[in-house]
């Protein structure tokens, strides 16, 4: 056998967190709040608060300890709601977990960032992934839950190792295993990585995918809750959920609830990215205007505002117009027409044409399909190659009524949304910039000069 | 290379490796552990033969069709020898719009390689990916899958080249 490949020292090249994380341009940061970098450890973790939200509940701090009724109740209370794109409420889901079930249960964090435009939980678990630890261990004190796993996209393989180095330094002090800080309570937590596949940060291809098999999403219901992991009842929230709930516990949903907006509680991190000065994560308060997220990222850079795709590729793209007079949180965006989704805000100047643009993700969403469903598997496919005929001046008028009427066909009529992701954005770019779209047809061109 | 042969042995190092992953899973579900094996396999292979996946089926109680559905399935997994360093540019969108794709075709055109080939030399594959979850950092890439290296201008491209021809 051969020797096992020499990793060569690439750190000259690596993202150290200076322009994404330690920029200094956060608003009332939490999750991201005092990092730097070299404090991701667990002494650093403790000397900024870290694991004294697990020592409340517990009554390992001299206090009466909480129930965890009282945990599901106070994370209701903060309105939190889920990071990874649905934007479901935190406390009400963990409400649906069964606590009394007699057999084993699973908690599982969903760190499968590949939504295009999205990559907040790499810096959150490369720089505090004992945020994420903790938050776990009290939603598995909360649910009565024993073991949990930490799906990790398996592109950021050195953010895994991280996190494996963290559980390793959280088991040894006794925040993890049997027994935590000699409560009753016991918690023990792996990480899992990825490979490679979109599909996966669906949440049950992610279960099928740690249960070792292809991640093809399974039909709903069941649910979770009921038949998860191994088929036992199991809870699945994302790396940012699970981070924001130590600051909870901490200072009390009521506080978390006020730092947002109502019904849109706490902090959120946007990964604002494509034409802006200075792209990266900016944690702010729900409800931040649009403007003033952009002025963090630096502005708009080569052009003026000419669109944005608010919350992932998945999310309808919108025109400048509306996103300059929007906020930023799950019911506003939505009043808009889009959604808030993973808060990957992607920024598009105007020398960006709008078919093109749509021509890649239109390729994405037909390479990721997992092939299971017919309308996906073969809608992507025919979605993609329509937008590719119309780049190239090869489309004809009645491709556009043909491109809604498949993504119609899609939308709706699959297993899981990645059928919607795909179909959504289509329908967004026809119906806001079709001009575009009419052009490329009738001139064989572009609107703008040119594309990047 | 032992992978070419039709029966694969596991050594001592790599069973150490693969006994750390299948013990985060309950005992019935070794398979669990496949993701993790193809990887520490294809580490120290740089690809997954079909004679590796039936000695990865047989250590975890899979039928090899079950392993070879993985290998196929994750875009990850290299299902034939690549060069030894694999190149793996972002050019999605949020790339695409901070010159992923041109990062790829510079690469490419100082490589003498066309996109998903392999340099003469057979040092480099220079491949396009999907969506890997650092788009602030564009254009960003992969270095054998697990190494990230960001912000890679024409001239941190050529320099990143060179560290590696040198290494290699």
């Amino acid at each position: 056998m051969i020797a096992m490949r020499q990793m060569l020292d690439l750190s000259r090249f690596q993202a150290k967190g200076r322009e994404t994380c330690f920029h200094g341009r956060h608003i009332q940061p939490q999750i991201y709040s005092e990092l730097n970098g070299s404090n991701w450890s667990l002494k650093d973790y403790q000397a900024r608060g870290g694991y004294a939200a697990l020592r409340k509940i517990l009554g390992r701090d001299g206090g009466q300890g909480m129930t965890p009724e009282a945990v599901i109740a106070d994370v209701k209370l903060s309105s939190l709601r889920g990071r990874g794109g649905a934007g479901f409420p935190t406390g009400l889901k963990w409400s649906f977990m069964p606590r009394q079930f007699p057999a084993q249960k699973y908690l599982v964090c969903n760190s499968d960032e590949g939504e295009p435009g999205t990559c907040k939980d790499r810096d959150i678990l490369m720089y505090n992934p004992h945020a994420v630890i903790e938050g776990m261990t009290i939603a598995a004190y909360a649910m009565g839950i024993t073991v949990g796993y930490n799906y990790i996209h398996g592109e950021i393989f050195e953010v895994y190792e991280r996190f494996e180095a963290a559980l390793q330094e959280a088991r040894a002090a006794g925040f993890l295993g049997a027994h935590i800080m000699g409560s009753d309570t016991s918690f023990e937590l792996h990480a899992h990585h990825g490979f490679g596949a979109y599909i996966c940060g669906e949440e049950t291809a992610l279960l099928e995918s740690l249960e070792g098999k292809k991640g093809q999403p399974r039909f709903k219901p069941p649910f979770p809750a009921s038949f998860g992991l191994y088929g036992k009842p199991t809870t699945i929230n994302n790396t940012e959920t699970f981070a924001a709930v130590p600051w909870i516990i901490r200072n009390g949903g009521q506080a978390y609830l006020e730092v947002g907006k109502h019904n849109n509680g706490g902090t959120k991190i946007f990964s604002v990215v494509g034409d802006v000065n200075a792209p990266g994560n900016f944690e702010v308060p729900m409800g931040t205007p649009f403007s003033k997220l952009l002025e963090l990222a630096g502005g708009v850079k080569g052009g003026v505002l000419k669109a944005v795709i608010p919350g992932g590729s998945s999310a309808p793209v919108l025109p400048a117009h509306i996103m300059r007079d929007i906020t930023m949180d799950y019911d506003a965006i939505a009043k808009a027409g889009s959604m808030l989704g993973s808060g990957a805000v992607i920024v598009m100047n105007d020398t960006r044409c709008m078919v093109k643009s749509l021509l890649r993700l239109s390729y994405f969403y037909q390479h990721e399909s997992c092939g299971q469903c017919t309308p996906c598997r073969e809608g992507t496919g025919w979605l993609w190659r329509m937008v590719d005929r119309i780049e190239k001046g090869q489309g004809r008028m009645e491709d556009l009524e043909l491109l809604n009427s498949v993504a119609d066909n899609i939308q709706g009529r699959t297993i899981c949304a990645l059928g919607d992701a795909a179909a959504m954005p289509v329908r967004a770019m026809i119906k806001h910039f079709r001009n575009e779209f009419v052009h490329h047809i009738e001139h064989k061109t572009c609107m703008v000069p040119a594309y990047v | 290379m032992s992978s070419d042969n039709p029966t694969y042995t596991l050594s001592e190092v790599m069973r150490a490796r693969f006994d750390r992953e299948v013990a985060k899973y309950p005992a019935d579900q070794r398979q669990s552990a496949v993701m993790a094996c193809l990887s520490i396999v294809q580490q120290e292979e740089g690809w997954v033969s079909a004679a590796a996946e039936k000695a990865v089926s047989t250590y975890l109680g899979m039928a090899p069709i079950a392993v070879a559905e993985v290998t196929t399935f994750y875009n990850m997994y290299n299902q034939k020898p690549l060069g030894k360093f694999k190149l793996s540019v972002c050019t999605n969108l949020p790339c695409q719009l901070r010159s992923g794709q041109q990062a790829l075709e510079h690469l490419c055109s100082q490589l003498c390689v066309q996109e998903g080939g392999t340099s003469a030399d057979g040092l480099f594959t220079v491949q396009k990916t999907e969506c890997l979850g650092a788009c602030a950092d564009a254009p960003v890439m992969l270095v054998n899958d697990r190494q990230m290296v960001s912000f890679m201008s024409n001239d941190r491209l050529d320099a990143l080249v060179d560290q590696l021809r040198k290494g290699a």
